[in-house]
């Protein structure tokens, strides 16, 4: 696909956020997921040419970090933490129970696209462990019951919501969109917090 | 009993909370009229005399931080807030966002005017969606409602899930645009940071903490804590208790103490380990519970308050198991940029998960240890120091689990035993 004249646009907002042009390569790189699903040989292209820069130094930066893929992921990338606190409390059993329930590998992807699978580092979230990921969202206190009914809902095409997120999930290149700095307008949705996160609040409320 | 005291955390549980709105009805924006106000050393001096110190982890003084700065040099200079929260076990800055960016926003405009900074920068880990969307959208509002473009423009900046960017010098190099490696200090950011020009790296939370501290004052700060510890923070609990969650509480405060407030350690167990502040900081055991939770007193019991990331582990926990889990993520997540950190964690891994699969020898113990004295402190940045911590803690307090997997020649835990879903059929 060739980048259309609005794209173009987005992408040179983008740059001009910066006070120097480099500055804008993590952006551009999550824009390029947005629109392809992945970083492909044409968004590293286009980036460098949009930036001055060789092919070579924006693709040394996109292999750097995890978040870029290189090749597609699912329309709903899942995450499973299996740091050691949520390995422990149940993250290892539902990867694997994931694993097997996909037949997939870490790093694989369903046959229809729909669900790619992936265990994840910590999420700063292990107040609410074991934690699953889906596009970036939160999704609290997992069992190997409820991560198999998440990807089940995925592949029927109606996924659960988030647990502290937007009314609904968004897809991966969504997500994308919003990780380069574009407002989906859904910022207001969801709650602003679960109950570990005011349990110190409501104690203190309580007077003790 | 410490009492606690929600400041940061007051109004969360309204379910606007992270509106402009709401902020604004509990007084947001506020200290930063006052803070514009004043002269920016008399900022500066306010925040010195307060005793904040940094939350992210190091718990440098952010009022002198501020101070290193230098006035009058025509340069550009710099304010970087570090938001890449990803020490594991670490849990507080993501659900302090999520509830109320504006205060953070606030924050910045404040630190901004004291550093005379005209451009302000949030690096946000890329792995919470959400979070991102609130921020993005408070920043926005802030704009609209005038509170920034006035002096000072503050821009989000998204990361790609690279734990090393929340080291302040890699976090520089990948808000340049480049591989997110650790620069060799001196300089420090506040001579040559971002554009080489003088910037402030600081942790959400102590930005957060800004203007509460300009609208009541460094007395009122002071109060709280103990003598070199000044004011409130954020203890995130987590782990095999009965109630995880964030407790605002003055520094100082002991695990027993949160644990007696929140309901105690997951019932029909007992403490086994934990970590003070998250997976770098050496751990504790259960004789650690009366340890005063501020910076000198932890340090004085052999670990680092860190990022106060209370992580329990009970009795069915297996160590091993729990310190390689945290050796491979450092091994994962080292840049590769220093020797004794890439290559070390890499044979890190391969002697504890042979020792985990009852393939180990007892000099395998001691090797262990001289590996991990081969890597700390010789590398840029701290890294490759976290991911010696676990290990040389575990085999002090637990050596005799790790012998135990040798002779047993494997693992005595069921791991099923320590999930939170034993017993319920999943």
């Amino acid at each position: 696909m060739a980048y259309s004249s609005e794209d173009l646009a987005i992408m040179d907002s983008i740059v001009k956020r910066y006070p120097r042009p480099r500055s804008a390569i993590m952006p551009l790189l999550h824009f390029v997921q947005s629109r392809v699903g992945f970083v492909n040989g044409e968004g590293i292209e286009t980036i460098a040419k949009i930036l001055a820069l060789e092919t070579a130094e924006v693709t040394a930066v996109s292999t750097f970090y995890t978040q870029y893929k290189r090749k597609p992921v699912g329309e709903y990338h899942v995450g499973v933490c299996t740091n050691t606190l949520c390995a422990v409390m149940g993250g290892d059993a539902i990867f694997a129970g994931l694993k097997e329930h996909l037949g997939v590998e870490n790093d694989g992807v369903t046959e229809d696209g729909k669900v790619s699978l992936e265990h994840i580092e910590c999420n700063a979230a292990c107040d609410y462990a074991p934690v699953v990921m889906a596009n970036w969202e939160f999704y609290d206190n997992q069992t190997v019951q409820s991560a198999k009914d998440l990807v089940d809902s995925m592949r029927e095409g109606n996924p659960i919501p988030p647990t502290r997120g937007p009314d609904t999930l968004v897809t991966w290149k969504e997500a994308s969109a919003v990780l380069a700095g574009i407002n989906d307008g859904r910022a207001h949705e969801g709650v602003q917090a679960g109950a570990p996160t005011l349990l110190g609040l409501k104690i203190s409320k309580e007077g003790k | 009993m410490t009492a606690l005291t929600p400041v940061l955390s007051a109004h969360w549980d309204e379910k606007d909370s992270f509106t402009l709105e709401a902020y604004t009805r509990h007084g947001g924006y506020t200290a930063s009229q006052k803070a514009l106000a004043m002269d920016p050393d008399a900022v500066i001096q306010l925040v010195k005399d307060s005793g904040l110190r940094g939350r992210g982890g190091a718990g440098f003084p952010t009022g002198m931080k501020w101070g290193f700065i230098p006035q009058g040099d025509n340069k550009d200079h710099y304010l970087v807030v570090n938001a890449d929260e990803s020490e594991p076990g670490t849990c507080k800055d993501m659900p302090l966002l999520m509830a109320n960016p504006h205060v953070l926003v606030e924050g910045c405009i404040i630190a901004a005017h004291a550093i005379r900074a005209k451009h302000a920068f949030i690096y946000i880990r890329g792995e919470v969606t959400h979070i991102i969307r609130r921020l993005n959208q408070a920043i926005e509002d802030a704009y609209k409602a005038g509170h920034l473009g006035n002096g000072v423009d503050l821009v989000l900046h998204v990361g790609a899930g690279a734990y090393i960017c929340g080291e302040e010098t890699a976090l520089l190099d990948s808000l340049e645009g480049f591989r997110g490696q650790p620069r060799l200090r001196p300089p420090f950011p506040a001579i040559a940071g971002l554009y080489a020009r003088p910037t402030v790296v600081n942790n959400v939370e102590s930005i957060s903490a800004v203007p509460a501290i300009i609208n009541n004052g460094a007395d009122w700060y002071q109060a709280m804590g103990t003598e070199k510890s000044k004011g409130a923070t954020l203890y995130s609990l987590s782990g095999h208790v009965n109630n995880p969650g964030q407790f605002e509480a003055p520094l100082g405060i002991t695990l027993r103490q949160i644990l007696e407030l929140s309901g105690g350690i997951r019932t029909g167990h007992t403490l086994k380990f934990w970590t003070p502040g998250g997976s770098s900081t050496p751990i504790f055991t259960a004789e650690h519970l009366d340890t005063p939770l501020d910076y000198e007193g932890v340090a004085a019991a052999g670990s680092m308050l860190g990022t106060k990331a209370l992580q329990i582990f009970d009795e069915t926990t297996c160590v091993v198991r729990a310190v390689l889990r945290w050796t491979e993520f450092y091994k994962h997540e080292s840049c590769g940029k220093c020797t004794p950190c890439r290559e070390g964690t890499w044979w890190l891994v391969q002697i504890i998960r042979d020792l985990e699969a009852g393939r180990g020898r007892e000099e395998d113990l001691a090797k262990l240890l001289d590996l991990c004295d081969n890597i700390l402190g010789r590398s840029f940045c701290a890294l490759g120091d976290g991911a010696t911590s676990p290990i040389t803690s575990s085999i002090k307090y637990f050596r005799d689990e790790y012998i135990a997997h040798i002779t047993n020649k494997g693992c005595p835990f069921d791991p099923v035993a320590s999930t939170l879903f034993v017993g319920a059929g999943a």
